[in-house]
């Protein structure tokens, strides 16, 4: 990441330029406010929009809300509600379970394609286009592809037994213990390509010169990837796990297309339980609450990245 | 070294590389398996899926699939037919939404790079934190004012609803892009008596072709497959191509006709596939855009 370094240190040198412009004397007068203005709807939607709308959303976990908002406060009630829900605790179970698997298995796949990759590799760019074409489609396509080739009476587990395994059994899909692990499977397709690129990028950005030294030093291979490569690539893993947190924790597209959040409820995960509190089942309450506890998830996750972010682009 | 060791070596490199490229090969074979798979089941009759294996090269291509997911086939209660209706609607939500976003974008990344003020650092790092907003957090709240705005349940009121909450993303694009120009352009350029309007116009935007092309791209791929703002926010005059797939895949009436199921999948997906071939290089720039930055 050498170059963002040195394009870093011009960029602050820009901004501290900036920074004088604006505020001198000379820039006063029409170009003084006009970019308020211009910012000003965004400003505007950020804070009704965004923040007000969050605010908005806890007030009304503190509410009886159901069928239509109303103000009516009831404390914690709502969360001790949720809380007591075996759908909700059935949820939270899923989502780590599938937030553990989906983040490490991408995390692992992404890092050894991105270094078999790196390896010189002659048709790079098409097998690049090829293992990240899926980030392209619909989790919608995605879960309706999966769907079908995992349903046991007409994908693989009838594939296997017409080609002679009668005794191939793969029906996940169907089975409420292991359904969750389908929806693994369908979001590793569809994400890992994206954390190879991430990575790949990341490991383009080292400065060879370490690694020739490296080289030079008799370390092997295997040696320079362990020893000096993947441990100066930590944020590239943090950033890549802030993703796939953040693509866990909102999942909802997938999970609808794939198995419906069934069997059952075998699937289901905080998204869908919001969503049909809110929508369908006219528990606005319950809903809100489950809304604010999503945010706090991804609040926890996010707040060490964004203070790294900031912390960086002020040294 | 002797002449057998060097020939050993070689040998090892040359199986090494060997294993290496039949390893990447199979895993785009993984990955190609699903696309393969739904293309080719596209193509086939029911009949011959019934009888027939999962993976079977069509004995008669038949476009007849095809033409059932894309104007034929009952979704839901709606009198026009197939995902034609919901695609038409796509088209419509799409196209405005990734325009004003990627221009609300464009205006507020140029203000907040060239044109700082106080506190506007501080509004940034606010705006950044809405890109990891998880939309559960506002849906309610955002029913209920579409609802107070009388554009709930309509194509407006998803663009309304896909630019709001794009602007935090194509913000961050733009922004990010600019801080990296050289600001004596700008310097001189004040310096030259050249206002915010025409700084934009002569020299901003004739260099923001890239970010212009990722921010598009971005915006396009997002808005094109959302489905969470589609399903709440639509009534079925409105519905974009995702929440038409997923109604007619999961609609339980009649017999699973698999082929239709998997051209009605491909109708949806072309768009963004479609891109991604044509500007790969944009779309992996995107990704990675909110990911490394630098």
């Amino acid at each position: 990441m050498t170059t963002h370094n040195a394009q870093a240190s011009v960029l602050n040198e820009n901004k501290l330029d900036g920074n004088r412009m604006s505020t001198s004397k000379r820039s006063k007068g029409i170009d003084y406010w006009l970019p308020k203005l211009v910012l000003s709807p965004t400003v505007a939607i950020t804070i009704v929009f965004i923040y007000g709308f969050i605010l908005w959303t806890t007030i009304l976990s503190f509410t009886k809300s159901r069928i239509l908002p109303q103000y009516e406060f009831v404390g914690f009630e709502q969360y001790v509600k949720l809380f007591l829900n075996d759908r909700w605790m059935g949820a939270l179970a899923n989502l780590a379970i599938f937030g553990i698997l989906f983040i490490g298995i991408c995390m692992v796949v992404g890092l050894v394609f991105a270094i078999l990759l790196d390896q010189n590799i002659r048709a790079e760019g098409a097998l690049r286009t090829i293992y990240l074409y899926p980030m392209a489609l619909s989790f919608i396509v995605t879960g309706t592809v999966w769907k079908w080739i995992m349903n046991p009476t007409v994908g693989i587990e009838k594939f296997m037994h017409d080609i002679g395994f009668s005794g191939f059994s793969f029906d996940w899909i169907v089975d409420p213990d292991m359904a969750i692990y389908t929806v693994v499977i369908a979001g590793i397709w569809q994400s890992s390509g994206f954390v190879m690129a991430i990575f790949l990028a990341g490991l383009r950005g080292i400065d060879t010169s370490i690694i020739k030294a490296a080289q030079l030093d008799g370390a092997s291979l295997f040696a320079v990837y362990t020893r000096v490569i993947i441990p100066s690539m930590r944020p590239v893993f943090f950033s890549a796990f802030i993703m796939l947190a953040h693509i866990a924790i909102k999942s909802f597209d997938l999970i609808m297309a794939l198995t419906g959040g069934g069997p059952g409820n075998a699937t289901d995960v905080p998204a869908i339980f919001m969503y049909q509190f809110s929508f369908t089942r006219g528990q606005l309450g319950i809903g809100a609450s489950s809304a604010v506890i999503m945010l706090m998830g991804v609040t926890a996750i996010l707040i060490p990245y964004l203070y790294s972010e900031l912390r960086g682009e002020k040294q | 070294m002797s002449q057998t060791k060097v020939n050993d070596a070689r040998y090892k490199a040359i199986t090494g590389r060997a294993i290496l490229y039949a390893v990447l090969v199979i895993v785009a074979l993984y990955y190609l398996a699903p696309l393969f798979l739904m293309i080719v089941t596209s193509f086939r009759s029911m009949e011959e899926i019934r009888v027939g294996q999962l993976i079977e090269w069509p004995k008669t291509f038949t476009f007849d699939a095809w033409a059932a997911a894309w104007n034929q086939v009952q979704i839901g209660a709606r009198e026009d037919l197939g995902l034609k209706p919901y695609f038409m609607n796509s088209i419509r939500m799409v196209i405005p939404s990734v325009l004003l976003s990627t221009a609300f974008g464009a205006l507020n990344g140029y203000v907040l790079s060239f044109w700082k003020f106080r506190g506007s650092e501080l509004f940034f790092a606010f705006l950044l934190a809405g890109c990891f907003l998880p939309f559960q957090a506002i849906l309610l709240p955002h029913s209920i004012v579409l609802g107070k705005m009388g554009i709930s349940g309509s194509t407006l009121g998803l663009v309304f609803t896909h630019v709001v909450y794009g602007v935090a993303f194509t913000t961050l694009f733009f922004r990010n892009y600019y801080v990296n120009l050289p600001g004596e352009l700008i310097k001189a350029a004040k310096l030259d008596g050249a206002g915010f309007w025409m700084i934009f116009y002569r020299i901003i935007l004739p260099l923001s072709t890239p970010i212009l092309v990722v921010s598009i791209i971005w915006q396009f791929t997002q808005i094109w497959n959302d489905f969470l703002f589609g399903v709440v926010f639509s009534d079925p005059n409105s519905q974009p191509v995702t929440v038409g797939l997923n109604n007619m895949v999961n609609s339980t009436t009649g017999e699973k006709r698999y082929n239709v199921d998997m051209a009605g999948a491909i109708i949806a997906a072309l768009p963004t596939v479609l891109v991604y071939v044509v500007a790969g290089k944009y779309f992996v720039r995107g990704l990675t855009a909110g990911s490394v930055k630098g």
